[in-house]
């Protein structure tokens, strides 16, 4: 059942094989063996998720059920869920009871999945391993010294140690792929503006995006199909036609390889100094496999892609400093214990609730954003952003994919980036270009690296070609087996 | 670029950040050294390039001015630090 995919899942609780409650208890017991070492798991609320799985149970016992009605996602905890404490990793929100359901929330709701309980995260999603939660960091499955990866790392560690049948996650700068990469799973950011970030909170609003986290590329293509949709009460809602994400899954273009014809671009800027030499080798090797299945490889070039970096750390502080303005210890969250005036409880309690990552991001945003810098910082980097996105633009005319590394390295250990905030800030330097651009990105397990941690491999797809990249992921995961390995240590062995 | 603890002050300030004299080197460190990443950003040549803020380059939509919202005072002001009467409690600030 553990290693079951979301349709086999689906397939027996119809069945009446296994009852949405027998499958969420399984989970529950998982979560109360498994998360004391792993800290994935910020909240569950048994009673809750058994009380959707109840109602789940009616619906498929009354032949009324959907592809996910019945099957436990966990919630990163960065999504409002109505009842559910709800803290983005943060002190600020320790206590924060979400009075409201997210659009995403509401969506699973809506298809009858159980909220098996809020992941681990690093603080207000800044972060890229999960070690500036307030709560602790995630460990990594593969090995509990490593780092999970973030910001959404308590989601990718839960679905890889099988906490949960699947997961959502968020993705500004790489949180939803690199740690993806890191604990071997797989992971899709969608097109900027597919996913409603209603209820979810914010970031950097402009590159904020939701996205499914699971271990197959036919997980994530039924999870998209819950999570997408236009929503008015996101204002970069995208409205468009209801899509079925897994609708190319199978799709061949003709011939006797499955891929034949797919043009696989390269760019040479992914493949030059500070990539590991392990995740050169697993990369290379998966396009080796592409190859086998009928791709072509075309030599591209991004050639702004490595003012990334640099773009994203004015663009998503400026952001974040105004989205992070609201919390103030007024109207709800932290507030300092002690002070004299309202300047002073507004100064005490940001300090005392914000951890250090968050008020270096505010700190960088204020001062980009402040009087006389605006057009030397944001401005600038606004123009950058478009030769960025440009460079997309033109290599998608001759290629349909891109494909690369997701991140530079496997699994770090914690600590090792030391108290160099610019250390950590190069593990995204693949990922932050797909989001500056507003393009849909994935990563998929591909093998492993030294000391046997998983590496992923990036898939970069153009506007909208989330079920293509779907098809490209998936046609893979027929001919490889890397997605179905699992950690040892998280006590598979005999179930 | 080296920023001064003079504008590490303004900033936390600019923020509504408490920083003690401790805290206030440690982050003119860190953050001149995030400065001297943002810098390789200056030197590129912009002239004529539109600013991109979304990707699809959309306008705001609008909609119909009329009430979307219920009242939920009482559940919101259950979460809030400190309430009075209806009203959200903060230091006098009028005198």
């Amino acid at each position: 059942m553990l290693n079951s995919s979301l349709r086999q899942l689906g397939s027996a609780l119809r069945a009446r094989k296994i009852s949405s409650v027998e499958l969420t208890q399984l989970y529950l017991d998982r979560i109360t063996a498994l998360n004391p070492a792993l800290n994935a798991f910020v909240t569950t609320n048994a009673e809750t998720s058994l009380a959707q799985a109840r109602r789940a149970d009616a619906l498929l016992a009354g032949g009324k059920a959907q592809p996910l009605t019945g099957i436990p996602i966990a919630q990163k905890d960065i999504f409002c869920a109505k009842g559910w404490r709800t803290t983005c990793g943060s002190k600020m929100l320790e206590n924060f009871i979400a009075p409201y359901d997210a659009h995403v929330i509401e969506q699973f709701n809506n298809a009858g999945a159980v909220n098996l309980g809020k992941t681990n995260m690093d603080e207000f999603a800044m972060g890229s391993s999960n070690e500036t939660s307030h709560f602790g960091a995630v460990k990594n499955p593969w090995d509990m010294t490593r780092v999970p990866g973030g910001s959404s790392g308590g989601t990718a560690a839960a679905v890889a140690a099988r906490l949960c049948a699947a997961a959502t996650g968020t993705d500004t700068g790489g949180s939803i792929r690199q740690p993806a990469a890191l604990c071997g799973i797989s992971g899709l950011k969608p097109t900027y503006g597919v996913v409603s970030r209603y209820g979810m909170i914010a970031f950097a609003s402009s590159l904020d995006q939701a996205g499914p986290m699971a271990r197959s590329a036919e997980d994530l293509a039924l999870l998209l199909n819950v999570m997408a949709g236009f929503d008015e009460r996101d204002s970069t809602s995208l409205q468009r036609d209801k899509e079925d994400y897994a609708r190319e899954l199978n799709k061949q273009v003709g011939g006797d390889k499955p891929l034949n014809g797919l043009r696989i671009g390269l760019p040479k800027e992914f493949f030059a100094a500070g990539m590991g030499s392990d995740v050169a080798k697993a990369v290379e090797a998966a396009i080796t496999a592409y190859k086998k299945l009928g791709a072509t490889i075309v030599d591209i070039s991004l050639p702004n892609s490595r003012l990334s970096v640099p773009v994203y750390y004015v663009l998503a502080p400026a952001e974040a400093s105004s989205n992070l303005s609201r919390f103030d210890g007024v109207r709800y969250g932290y507030r300092a214990p002690e002070y004299a005036d309202l300047t002073e409880m507004y100064e005490k309690s940001r300090a005392q609730g914000f951890g250090a990552e968050v008020k270096r991001r505010i700190m960088i945003g204020t001062y980009v954003l402040s009087h006389g810098y605006y057009d030397a910082y944001y401005l600038q980097a606004q123009k950058i952003r478009r030769l960025i996105a440009q460079d997309f633009t033109d290599a998608f005319k001759q290629c349909d994919v891109i494909m690369g590394p997701t991140a530079p390295s496997t699994a770090f250990k914690f600590g090792e980036k030391g108290d160099d905030p610019v250390q950590m800030y190069l593990s995204d330097i693949y990922t932050i270009a797909v989001n500056l651009a507003g393009l849909p990105g994935m990563s998929i397990p591909c093998g492993f690296g030294d000391n046997a941690m998983p590496v992923g491999l990036q898939i970069i797809g153009n506007y909208f070609a989330e079920a293509q990249m779907l098809n490209v992921a998936h046609q893979f995961q027929l001919a490889t087996d890397h997605h179905d390995r699992a950690p040892q240590n998280i006590g598979l062995q005999g179930s | 670029m080296s920023l001064t603890t003079a504008d590490v002050r303004k900033v936390a300030r600019l923020a509504r950040l408490a920083i003690n004299e401790t805290e206030i080197e440690t982050a003119r460190a860190q953050l001149s050294g995030i400065f001297d990443l943002i810098a390789e950003m200056q030197a590129v040549d912009t002239k004529g390039i539109a600013p991109m803020s979304h990707a699809q380059d959309l306008s705001q939509r609008l909609r119909e001015d009329v009430v979307s919202e219920a009242d939920q005072r009482e559940l919101f002001q259950s979460i809030a630090p400190q309430v009075e009467a209806g009203l959200y409690l903060v230091p006098q600030v009028i005198e």
